[in-house]
């Protein structure tokens, strides 16, 4: 098992240094770059600004010493916001991002668990219908949607909480119409899930076991079914977190959390490099790292599972 | 005995129908009520995205000043005019745009799923076929490709590349189709390979073999048309995600330029209008998320209708 662990941390450095060599090509090889302004800038300026931040250096030349600062922790200057690192970019916004994601994943997992285990315990009866209903709109309502909705609704008709902004757990309400914005799209795929899996459990030897045992409802339901059904929800349970901390960037605009995500677009057009690539590493490395534990997590909370 | 030879008369074969894969899942795809609303509505925004130009009342880039100034310049509300769904604030006729919006979302539903298979369908089989170093190499490439961030892979090469003659191409909607689909094939290499492999060892490929049937053959003729149910499944699957992506990234401003109008632009353009006219939004809004449902509904219907696991249960 750690032999597995430490081979699998290791394959994340492979995994990150072509996700950065590929960004960083696509990038430099995109026309523009980080001077094209409105008012164009003058010739000799450009130039100037180039030799300064080394863009003026062969392209792999650039990709080293891009390397070699990051290896070191240092992300490079902003070009757009001249005085700021991209280091105090990052800083600023990558905890609110990931409170904002941790939130909604949350909400998610409390909402979605029992909602499907519900309804599949009530397969096909007015419960099952109304959690599945849930889950329908939770899948056909885009978090775009849903966030302009909610903010009409909610704030604008309604002024029961603020239309923009984000103080985290000093003003909590701040914090609730971005997180069920969010969560909304990944409380379905959960409900979904978990009722799919508990109906394959119901119908487990093991469990009409249990029951010709006469064992008690609540403890074949607890101990038999839900802990079973559950093992194969936990491997969407890392791409979800992943989903809900890269893919907060729209939630983020509308609301005008002070993330990172709402940099990403603007970065881009902009042609910030290093954002770009400060923010593309970051979503790599976080995407990797939540795989790799809910494999671990996986063999775990599944005695029959082995890595070697 | 009479009774006994009159029972022979009818063979007991008759009374049930041959039993084909495909027939079968068309049987119990048919039973499902949600798979069959769902692709009654599919076929319908299909039939839409198709007659779009010929059946919208009016061009969907058409604007009607007149009437909007009639109108004291705010849009006009659905179902009390002439426009039936109403306009927006440039007196562009909502139901018109709607039908725009159909033909690229669906465009978009095949285009994905075309480059899907295009990309993932061959590095699966490869994979599957040869194994040893060429299905390490493509496993682990396919590996680095799953970790990238999807969404900001896709906007990262379709904002960089939004100036070049390919980004310009059918109004920046090819450009995004294609950064899609080079996202979201690894799913279907996976897949692919899984089915492959498992059915490499099956007797009716190693009598093939044994025949002196061609490799290329046997992946085209014996593997790929028995792992087609999965595939089927996963592809249908896939088109929920892509439109949402579109949908995504319109919004945002990136992909359908103006004047075409994608159902996320739409409801990015309605947003400021949301109090005054919410038709603006809640149209296009219906648009998606019905779409979103159909094809979610049919790919449900037809994993359970093709999942042999579940023959002879429900």
């Amino acid at each position: 098992m750690l032999g597995y662990i430490i081979r699998r941390v290791l394959w994340i450095i492979p995994v990150l240094f072509v996700v950065s060599l590929i960004t960083f090509s696509l990038m430099h090889a995109a026309p523009g770059g980080p001077w094209d302004r409105e008012k164009k800038l003058s010739a000799s300026t450009i130039a100037h600004l180039n030799e300064k931040y080394g863009l003026s250096d062969p392209i792999h030349i650039q990709y080293l010493s891009w390397v070699g600062n990051m290896v070191r922790g240092d992300l490079g200057p902003s070009y757009k916001y001249i005085d700021r690192s991209v280091n105090d970019i990052v800083a600023d916004g990558i905890g609110t991002t990931a409170h904002l994601g941790i939130m909604a994943f949350l909400l998610s997992v409390i909402l979605g668990i029992p909602l499907g285990v519900i309804a599949a315990l009530r397969h096909n009866k007015i419960p099952d219908y109304l959690a599945t209903f849930v889950s329908v709109i939770g899948i056909a309502t885009p978090s775009f949607v849903a966030a302009i909705l909610l903010l009409v609704f909610f704030s604008v008709t309604l002024r029961w909480f603020p239309t923009h902004g984000w103080d985290g757990w000093a003003e909590p309400d701040t914090m609730v119409l971005p997180t069920i914005a969010l969560s909304l799209f990944p409380i379905a795929q959960i409900a979904r899930f978990t009722r799919a899996s508990m109906l394959e459990v119901t119908r487990k030897d093991y469990v009409r076991t249990a029951q010709s045992k006469g064992l008690r409802e609540r403890s074949i339901v607890v101990v038999h079914m839900i802990r079973n059904a559950l093992i194969p929800v936990v491997t969407i349970l890392g791409p979800l977190l992943a989903f809900l901390i890269t893919g907060s960037f729209i939630i983020e605009t509308i609301f005008s959390v002070p993330g990172i995500g709402r940099y990403y677009v603007t970065s881009i057009g902009q042609r910030d490099y290093g954002v770009i690539m400060a923010m593309t590493m970051l979503y790599a490395a976080a995407i990797a790292v939540l795989n790799l534990v809910v494999d671990v997590l996986y063999a775990y909370i599944d005695p029959r599972i082995r890595y070697s | 005995m009479p009774n006994r030879t009159e029972a022979l008369e009818k063979p007991a074969v008759a009374v049930r129908r041959s039993a084909s894969l495909w027939g079968d899942a068309w049987r119990r795809l048919i039973r499902n009520r949600l798979a069959v609303v769902g692709g009654v509505l599919v076929v319908t925004f299909f039939s839409l995205a198709i007659l779009g130009p010929f059946i919208a009342p009016y061009e969907y880039q058409a604007q009607h000043l007149q009437e909007i100034l009639a109108n004291n310049n705010r849009p006009i509300a659905p179902f009390g005019s002439e426009f039936f769904l109403g306009t927006d604030n440039l007196g562009r006729d909502l139901l018109s745009r709607l039908l725009d919006g159909a033909q690229i979302s669906m465009t978009v539903a095949l285009v994905v799923q075309a480059v899907v298979l295009l990309i993932g369908l061959p590095i699966g089989a490869a994979a599957a076929w040869f194994g040893g170093r060429v299905d390490t190499y493509l496993m682990r490439f396919t590996d680095v490709i799953y970790a990238f961030p999807d969404l900001l892979f896709i906007i990262l090469l379709s904002v960089a590349f939004r100036e070049t003659f390919f980004g310009k191409a059918m109004n920046g909607l090819l450009l995004v189709f294609v950064a899609i689909g080079l996202t979201a094939w690894v799913g279907m290499a996976r897949l692919v390979r899984g089915q492959l492999l498992s059915l490499k060892e099956t007797e009716f490929v190693e009598a093939a073999r044994a025949i002196g049937v061609s490799d290329f053959r046997i992946v085209t003729r014996h593997l790929l048309p028995n792992a087609m149910g999965p595939m089927i499944v996963a592809v249908t699957l896939g088109i929920p995600g892509a439109i949402l992506a579109e949908a995504t990234l319109a919004f945002i401003g990136i992909g359908a330029q103006a004047p075409r109008a994608s159902w996320g632009s739409l409801v990015a353009n309605g947003q400021p209008f949301l109090r005054s006219s919410p038709h603006l939004v809640i149209f296009p809004a219906l648009a998606v998320a019905t779409a979103l449902i159909s094809f979610t509904f049919l790919g449900d219907g037809l994993r359970d209708a093709l999942d042999p696991k579940l023959k002879g249960k429900q």
